[in-house]
This record gives C-alpha cells, sequence and structure tokens, in this order.
C-alpha cells in the first residue's frame, strides 16, 4: 500500500486537519515509510489466528439500566467557549 | 397488488429498502447513565461522556443489549453472538466524540423476515438484513440566531437500533405497511414506543427505479429523516417520479443523500460535501466486542410476548375471526388486550364486530387511541351480556353505548336509570300491538292479505309506541299471530 499527494490531501481534509500544499509530498513519504514498517507484520503466519482484542481475556463491563448523571449543565458547558442559555453556541452550521 | 409508474418510455417499477432507527425504551443512555426523558431542558441529560471529555470511557448498559437481541428475535432473525462495536468517523457540531459508536462489519443481529399486511388481505414478507446498535447524535437548531447553531446534547449517546431491510419493497404502501408492522411489533415487545412525532423512530428511504422486467438494480439516491408514515410514503411517490424523470430524460440518477420537503412535496440534494460517505470505520479500542451466550439468548427468547402474527392467526383459528378483522385488532397491543378482556365472557364475533365497528369507530371519529377510550373494556363486555341475556335489545344497546361513550357509565346503571330494560312482559307488548293494530285498519287489512312488507311496518309503530323496549322477535310473532292467524 502506498499513498500518494492526492490520498494525504484527502485524509488530511476528512481529519480536518491543514497540510499546505508544499507539505503534501513529505507527509506522504512519512505515512509511506510508516506504512512500510507496520506492513512487515503481514510477514507472520496468522492463519486461523484469532484477532486480539483484549490482551486480557476478560468479557465486556456492563452498566445497569439506572439514572446516575446528567442534570449539571453548568458542568458539562464549563469549557463551551460559547453559550445561550443552556445551549452550546457555536458557528453556524449550514449543510 | 404491483405498483406501476408509467413513464414515457414505458412501465416503471420502484426499488425500495429502508433504514429504521428505534430508539430503545432504556431509561439511561447506550454508554452512560444520563437519562433519555423526552423534552427536557437543554443539556440537562449529559453526561461528562456523552459530551466527549477527555479520558471519559463508555461502558455498556446490559438493558440496551436484551432489547436489541429481543427485537432481532421478533424479527425473526439471526442474534450473532459476537458483535464488534466500531467508529463511524465524521465532524459535525452535534456529535462531540467526532465519531458515532456504531456497528459495522458485525453487527449484532443478522438476517431475519416481517410479514406485512396489505390492504387488499394478502400479505407480503420484507427481508431484513440487520439490526445494529449505536449512538444518537445531538440536536443542533439553526434558526434562532443569524450567526450561531445552538446545540444540544440531550440526545446524544442515546441507544438507537438501526433496522435495514433488503431492498424488497415494491410500493408506497407496502413500505407504509412495513414501517407500521416493525412498530406494532416493537411496541408489542416493548423495546421501543415507535412514537414517531417524538423521534422515537424515524427513518432513511432508499428508493430506486428499474424498467419492469429489469433484474438490475439503478442507481438509488436516500432520503433521510422521514418522520411519519404518510411522510414515508409521499417521499417514495416523489422520489420515484423524479428518478423516472431524470432517466427518460437522459440523465443519470446521483448516489446521493436527499431531504424531503413536505410543504413543496419534493426532495431535494442536501449538496453532500465530498467525502461526506467515507466514514473510516474501525473498531472502538474503548469498547470489548459483546459476547452473548446462548442461555442469555434462549432467556430472552423465553420472555417473548405473542406477536401480531400469532396473535392473529389465533384469533382468526381458534375465535373464528375475519382476517380483517384480526388484522385490525391485532395492529396494535392495547386493542389486542382490550378485545381479549371483551372476548372472554362473550361470543368472539360479536365481540369483535363491537370493538372493531362501534368502539373504533367511535374512537377515529374523536382522534382518540385505545388507551383514551370513555369505554373500558370491562364495561363493554358487561354491555354485551345486557344483550345476551336479553336485558336490552341490540338497538337500545346502540343508544346505551352512546351514552357510556359521553359519561364512562356502567351500562347497568344507565339502563337501570333510563328504564331501558326491555319489556318481556307479553301482556305489555300485546296491549301494544293490538293498540297499533285497531288504530290502523288499513294496513292491518293489507297484512291479511298477504302483503308481508306490511308486517315490518307494524313492528317498527309497535318499537316506537314501546320506545324501543319490546323484543322485536316477540313483536314480530304476535304480529303475524293476530293479522294471519
Amino acid at each position: 500500500m502506498s499513498l500518494d499527494k492526492n490520498d494525504v490531501r484527502r485524509v488530511a481534509f476528512l481529519a480536518r486537519i491543514r497540510v499546505e500544499e508544499d507539505d503534501l509530498q513529505p507527509v506522504a513519504e512519512d505515512l509511506n515509510n510508516i506504512i512500510a514498517w507496520v506492513e512487515q507484520l503481514s510477514e507472520v503466519d496468522t492463519d486461523g489466528v484469532q484477532p486480539l482484542t483484549s490482551v486480557e481475556a476478560m468479557a465486556m463491563p456492563k452498566r445497569e439500566d439506572k439514572v446516575t448523571d446528567g442534570g449539571d449543565p453548568d458542568r458539562v458547558l464549563g469549557n463551551a467557549p460559547d453559550r445561550v442559555g443552556d445551549f452550546y453556541a457555536v458557528p453556524k452550521v449550514v449543510d | 397488488m404491483s405498483y406501476i409508474v408509467q413513464g414515457d418510455t414505458g412501465d416503471w417499477e420502484v426499488v425500495i429498502g429502508l433504514e429504521v432507527h428505534a430508539q430503545v425504551a432504556s431509561k439511561a443512555k447506550l454508554f452512560s447513565g444520563s437519562p433519555t426523558a423526552f423534552g427536557a431542558e437543554p443539556n440537562s441529560q449529559v453526561s461528562l461522556v456523552d459530551a466527549a471529555m477527555p479520558g471519559m470511557l463508555p461502558v455498556i448498559n446490559a438493558y440496551c443489549v436484551e432489547q436489541a437481541v429481543k427485537t432481532g428475535l421478533g424479527l425473526n432473525a439471526q442474534i450473532n453472538k459476537i458483535s464488534v462495536f466500531e467508529r463511524k468517523n465524521y465532524f459535525y457540531a452535534d456529535l462531540p466524540q467526532g465519531y458515532q459508536i456504531s456497528q459495522y462489519l458485525h453487527p449484532v443481529v443478522g438476517e431475519g423476515i416481517v410479514t406485512v399486511d396489505l390492504a387488499d388481505g394478502t400479505t407480503r414478507d420484507i427481508g431484513i438484513e440487520r439490526l445494529h446498535m449505536e449512538q444518537d447524535a445531538g440536536k443542533s437548531m439553526h434558526d434562532q440566531d443569524p450567526k450561531r447553531s445552538m446545540i444540544d446534547l440531550n440526545r446524544a449517546g442515546v441507544c438507537l437500533m438501526e433496522i435495514v431491510t433488503k431492498p424488497d419493497i415494491r410500493s408506497p404502501e407496502e413500505a407504509g405497511a412495513f414501517v407500521r408492522k416493525l412498530r406494532s411489533i416493537l411496541r408489542y415487545l416493548g423495546t421501543c414506543d415507535g412514537n414517531m412525532e417524538q423521534g422515537s423512530m424515524r427513518a432513511d428511504v432508499n428508493v430506486s427505479v428499474r424498467k419492469v422486467g429489469e433484474t438490475e438494480y439503478r442507481t438509488r439516491a436516500e432520503i433521510k429523516n422521514v418522520n411519519s408514515v404518510r411522510f414515508i410514503m409521499q417521499a417514495i411517490e416523489i422520489e420515484a417520479e423524479r428518478q423516472i424523470e431524470v432517466h427518460e430524460s437522459g440523465g443519470e440518477v446521483v448516489q446521493e443523500t436527499r431531504l424531503m420537503d413536505p410543504n413543496k412535496g419534493e426532495t431535494r440534494s442536501m449538496r453532500a460535501k465530498e467525502f461526506a460517505h467515507d466514514y473510516r470505520y474501525f473498531p472502538d479500542p474503548d469498547l470489548l466486542p459483546l459476547e452473548l451466550t446462548d442461555d442469555f439468548i434462549e432467556g430472552i427468547r423465553a420472555t417473548l410476548p405473542e406477536l401480531p402474527d400469532a396473535k392473529k392467526q389465533r384469533f382468526m383459528d381458534d375465535m373464528g375471526l375475519s382476517a380483517k378483522d384480526a388484522t385490525t385488532l391485532v395492529a396494535d397491543r392495547e386493542s389486542a388486550e382490550y378485545f381479549e378482556a371483551v372476548a372472554a365472557k362473550h361470543d368472539a364475533k360479536k365481540a369483535a364486530n363491537w370493538v372493531t365497528n362501534d368502539l373504533f369507530g367511535a374512537l377515529n371519529k374523536a382522534g382518540l387511541t385505545i388507551a383514551e377510550s370513555p369505554i373500558s373494556a370491562d364495561h363493554m363486555a358487561k354491555l354485551l351480556t345486557l344483550m345476551d341475556d336479553g336485558t336490552i335489545s341490540g338497538k337500545i344497546a346502540k343508544d346505551v353505548f352512546e351514552i357510556m361513550w359521553e359519561t364512562s357509565d356502567d351500562p347497568e346503571k344507565i339502563v337501570e336509570d333510563k328504564g331501558l330494560k326491555q319489556i318481556t312482559d307479553t301482556g305489555a307488548i300485546e296491549a301494544a300491538v293490538d293498540e297499533i293494530i285497531a288504530a290502523n285498519p288499513g294496513q292491518a287489512d293489507e297484512v291479511r292479505g298477504g302483503n308481508d312488507k306490511a308486517i315490518g311496518w307494524f313492528v317498527g309503530q309497535v318499537m316506537k309506541a314501546t320506545q324501543g323496549k319490546a323484543n322485536p322477535q316477540q313483536v314480530n310473532q304476535l304480529l303475524r299471530d293476530k293479522l294471519k292467524g
């Protein structure tokens, strides 16, 4: 697998990270090096090996259906740069 | 009943698939302990997990898992013993995490079947592709301020079941019937309240068209977030017309997301940004795979209530109801329970008649649900008893029903207070009959001359004279004895 400039532009856009036009090529090369390094893993024969989902064999912890939280809009909005009443106010989002 | 749209170049059929989002009726959210109630003050039902504060970790609500499995069983679907939560990545102001926790490659429920009832009395099987659990997003309001959008995260993190059909639906009617049937099943199961007005259930509608006889699917468009059965049916009609026009004028239908505008009667493109559908799913590292045991699944299966299809069959087989009455009665759980309470002590067909015609008629007219009925099942059963034991005639029963509707009173009390008891005293009826015959010698002669129809007129007169309290059969018999005997 290998990325070109256009792939990087697209991935950067999807991640909302600004990458200047001049930086696209160097970033592509960096990423390709990383991918090549990780791809060495595919040399290992993993036939019949289940994907590892946790380092410890445990079942997913679950909670009861009980209300234990909420009711504190000031805490939730504490870091909001802008608010109107108990709403977050954000720059207008238009579809 | 096939739904064919005639175009300029021939006949077209419509291919429809639905993605229904049903909110799980849980007290707390899918991954946090904040509440899910509708209509709360903004951001009052938000935990730091829902607001995606750094370091907050999701812990799954066991009840939500049970409801998803229960729903899967109710849809006759395969339950997957291992399923995986993945992150669906996109940016939007009401999605604080920057991703929605959803299920993608490994949903908790696989293929199933829903049988829908159509208006002509036939049924059709609609395939279910999958059901998966996911988080709802928050709510944005764009019309409060010229420069800012307001964000309320109360819904953020609420557990939704996304139920996806196969592209098996072929008409607006089938789509409407499917959504109604699905809602009915969810309500029987109690896993979702099915309340479309409050957004507990809403649908994305995938529509494509093709020439009759074609076997391949053409490109589809998706109409997002349609929130009533009527709008779903309308959206399909409008979108099918639009696509046929595009195809016939040599254009190409674009795979895109569209919005329905019920006021203008059109769908329009959301002009989704480029790459908008590149969600880069990957397994959520904060959550282990969801593993279910056979015991867990069978334990839930054992709690399933009798579902509408089974109930309908029983109403037809054991109680002798028509398919039409049975379908009407099982459509929602409360109606079925009401009917069963009435039918427990009475002839089922008679009970079905009174419930589906008189009661449902009055409820529809008044815009009430069965739960809001002024006449309780107990009182309805008593009314039938009063008829069965001859205390009142069928005709008087209709009048008593009207009074019950107005007052919610016990029919026994109404009959007593208003003196509506049927006159069974032959002497009293005979006196009334004699009086009428004496007062109408002309008509009496007609009957004697062989005009049986005139007897009906006499019966009417006697009933009128007794304020409907005489037994019509008895009156008829007396008249025949006296005039023809």
